[in-house]
């Protein structure tokens, strides 16, 4: 692989701003070139505070930031040469669309031909040409956006940063545009960090996703192993939906353990637990566990029906199971005719391998 | 209603406008009563005043009210030669009505105004007229022609004859250093006497360093008070406002305190040895108290406007010019300065206008050398009571603020002011 895994490398950074509170605590972190990685994390977890470290409006209070090998701390913002999508496009609102775009480049003393040229092919990219002489305030939120990530990428930076892009924007629009930028960068093939504590935009468009949670990274991982394989309760909690079963280990053995909740016990898939009598929380995902399985599967419970919720493509039932009220199940609405009705007892089963036991709450 | 577009209608079958406007009336009718105390107010307080102003700057009437019948009579005189009988009669039967109400001094006034001299030959026609010298059974006309030389001088007919119109537009005139001429010709005051032009420009030109200086010290600050944390910025707020809650002539005091040759600023130069104790150089009395004192009162003015314009511009956009590649220093003047020219704009409008007009602290620490042309409108108010004057000047004075504003909205638009 001639690519570079460490093309930003983020080096034991601590950070704080009162001299108090870390915000970001002991962050190691590599970028590959040409990844498009997500920080995700709920606000005030200190991912927005890293990518400012990065762009270079905050400093580290310790540690360091490399750039393709090169420490970039005393770096100030206009020489690192990194593009950056604002929370609210931070379009220069007296400047036409061409302005805005050409800001970069002249500001790099490019010629005027090369200018228009750049500034052409970064509108045609996202599907903007003849917009030229509008001003952003003649824009769409989308557009604006566009614009905004045009701007960001018309100077051909190594490495571009994205702060809650598409948080103005509405749902469908925001929708489209994460499977714009994300068709943006697979062709141009730019390093991305983007910024987001939506889950389902960071699930859609990263490579690799670090969630962040208390000025640390808790999992930095590929989407599908985020979600099928969270190593501990607050991601298994952040991404996506979440039965929990709050118990103690009684019995460790081949792989797999017994935990006993206060209503019964189950068998789950040791994660984090290392011994019998460890507190745990087992973390199943409502799509795994089935009603009235067919095949044989190692955990099998009565729960009662308490509510059914009609969402068109699926039905959401909310069972009271081990003495867990909350467990919720997701039942595809297909001609398969369930016995879904309030009250009723119903049979539910899952592998012991999808029921994680992961650290206590 | 044209038969092209159909008429909408409401259910009711009456049309939708009409049906709109019964809705809205009421509305109206409530909004209108709330504005009406300001209606009011500002038509006493405002208009009528301007408009007495105009009203008394070009009123000319009272020679034409004492001497109704002269007039009449002139209207056939070409004025080029003695005027004939019929208007030495009508003078004669008005100044008589004038010497029974002893009203002739406020004539010889006035027309000692209009030419020098004729204090003294209506002194000698009124002592004629009081013994009864004149005998109306013969030729007015010679018999006045006898009481002194200067009523044989045409020059002082013509004289009499320029005052007839009710109005006159002399005032306007003599406030740019003119007159009119014995033949009604436009002239110029001798060099050495224009001391208004002199005036209208000095104004001018500390208004405009005023401004300029406010400007230079105020948009640093704004843009402080805009970007400091919430608990530094209010702080440094409330330096900049308390001034405003402060007397204004609290203010020029303390800056008379300070400036002043035996003052605590000189103290202070003298003590680190910048200046000689006798040789302590007037920073009052003159135009650098002027400016000095006006600066300061005058900089909440600039600061308020930019700093509301200032703290509407999002920080991101700086960060996002330094992002692209932009030195701070390019981030500054392409991003940054742009945007607050609105506010630049209010503040430099707003400061200049105030300046031009202003008053106290100009007649305070201002001296010869630094008062401007609103000492002068006052000046005559209070001393030589020539109200019509003062009136003519000010108006001239609000119709330079209103070209100020003309030019500024064509440079830089009123639409891009903003206050707040």
């Amino acid at each position: 692989m001639s690519k570079n895994q460490e093309f930003v490398k983020f080096d034991k950074v601590d950070k704080s701003y009162d001299g108090k509170v870390l915000v970001v605590k002991d962050l190691n972190l590599d970028i590959a070139e040409g990844e498009f990685i997500t920080m995700l994390g709920p606000s005030g977890s200190g991912k927005t505070t890293c990518l400012m470290m990065l762009a270079g409006f905050e400093t580290p209070t310790n540690g360091e930031i490399y750039l393709d090998a090169n420490p970039i701390s005393n770096i100030p913002p206009h020489k690192r040469g990194i593009g950056m999508v604002f929370q609210n496009y931070a379009l220069f609102p007296h400047m036409t669309v061409y302005e805005n775009l050409a800001f970069p480049l002249k500001v790099r003393k490019i010629s005027k031909d090369d200018i228009d040229k750049k500034v052409d092919k970064a509108l045609s990219m996202v599907s903007l040409s003849g917009f030229e002489n509008r001003m952003p305030a003649q824009l769409s939120g989308g557009q604006q956006q566009r614009v905004a990530v045009a701007r960001a990428l018309v100077f051909d930076p190594a490495v571009v940063l994205m702060d809650e892009p598409l948080g103005a924007l509405d749902k469908n629009l925001r929708e489209s545009m994460q499977y714009e930028i994300k068709h943006i960068h697979e062709s141009i093939g730019v390093t991305v960090v983007y910024v987001t504590h939506d889950q389902s935009e960071a699930l859609t468009m990263s490579n690799r996703i670090a969630v962040f949670n208390d000025g640390k990274v808790q999992q930095l991982s590929s989407p599908d192993k985020l979600y099928e394989e969270p190593v501990n309760s607050f991601v298994a909690e952040f991404i996506g939906e979440n039965n929990t079963f709050g118990g103690e280990v009684i019995d460790l053995s081949n792989g797999s353990c017994k935990v006993k909740l206060s209503h019964g016990e189950i068998l789950a898939n040791p994660i984090s637990v290392k011994s019998k009598g460890d507190r745990t929380t087992v973390s199943i995902r409502p799509e795994r566990a089935l009603i009235n399985p067919e095949n044989k599967m190692d955990n099998n419970h009565a729960g009662t029906i308490e509510e059914v919720i009609y969402h068109g493509d699926h039905t959401r039932v909310r069972l009271n199971l081990l003495g867990n009220s909350e467990f919720i199940l997701k039942v595809p609405n297909s001609s398969k005719n369930l016995d879904i009705k309030l009250g009723n007892k119903i049979n539910i089963g899952w592998n012991s391998q999808d029921a994680r036991a992961l650290d206590p709450k | 209603m044209s038969s092209e577009t159909q008429q909408i209608l409401t259910t009711d079958g009456i049309p939708l406008s009409v049906s709109l406007k019964k809705a809205e009336r009421k509305n109206k009718i409530k909004a209108f009563l709330l504005v009406v105390p300001l209606l009011l107010f500002l038509i006493i307080t405002y208009i009528l005043p301007i408009g007495d102003m105009f009203m008394r700057s070009i009123d000319d009437k009272m020679v034409t009210n004492m001497l109704p019948k002269t007039f009449t009579a002139m209207e056939k005189w070409d004025g080029k030669e003695m005027p004939p009988e019929e208007v030495f009669a009508g003078f004669y039967s008005d100044f008589k009505i004038l010497v029974q109400n002893k009203e002739h001094g406020k004539l010889a006034q006035r027309l000692n105004k209009e030419k020098n001299g004729f204090n003294s030959i209506i002194k000698k026609l009124f002592r004629q007229v009081q013994r009864n010298k004149i005998d109306e059974g013969q030729s007015i006309k010679e018999q006045i022609m006898k009481v002194h030389k200067r009523w044989r001088d045409v020059e002082y007919w013509q004289a009499i004859k320029r005052t007839a119109p009710p109005y006159t537009t002399a005032k306007y005139l003599k406030g740019m250093d003119m007159y009119y001429g014995p033949d009604g010709n436009i002239m110029q005051v001798e060099e050495d006497r224009r001391i208004h032009r002199i005036l209208w420009l000095r104004t001018l030109e500390i208004a405009f360093f005023v401004t300029l200086f406010s400007f230079l010290m105020g948009y640093p600050i704004a843009h402080l008070l805009a970007t400091l944390p919430m608990k530094y910025s209010n702080l440094l707020m409330i330096c900049v406002l308390l001034p405003f809650w402060t007397s204004l002539l609290v203010r020029t005091a303390s800056w008379m305190i300070l400036l002043q040759q035996q003052g605590i600023v000189n103290d202070f130069f003298v003590m680190i040895g910048l200046v000689a104790d006798d040789n302590r150089p007037e920073m009052m009395y003159n135009k650098v108290g002027t400016y000095v004192a006006m600066t300061q009162i005058l900089l909440p003015f600039m600061v308020l406007p930019l700093y509301s314009v200032m703290k509407t511009i999002s920080p991101s956009l700086m960060r996002a010019g330094k992002s692209l590649g932009g030195t701070p220093f390019i981030a500054f003047w392409k991003i940054y300065f742009p945007l607050t020219i609105p506010g630049i704009g209010a503040g430099c409008l707003l400061v200049f206008i105030l300046a031009i007009g202003y008053y106290i602290t100009p007649a305070l620490v201002g001296g010869a050398s630094g008062t401007l042309i609103s000492n002068q409108i006052a000046y005559h108010m209070k001393t030589t009571l020539d109200w019509s004057f003062a009136s003519a000047m000010g108006l001239m004075l609000l119709t330079g603020v209103l070209v100020v504003y003309w030019v500024y909205n064509k440079l830089v638009g009123v639409d891009n002011i903003k206050l707040g």
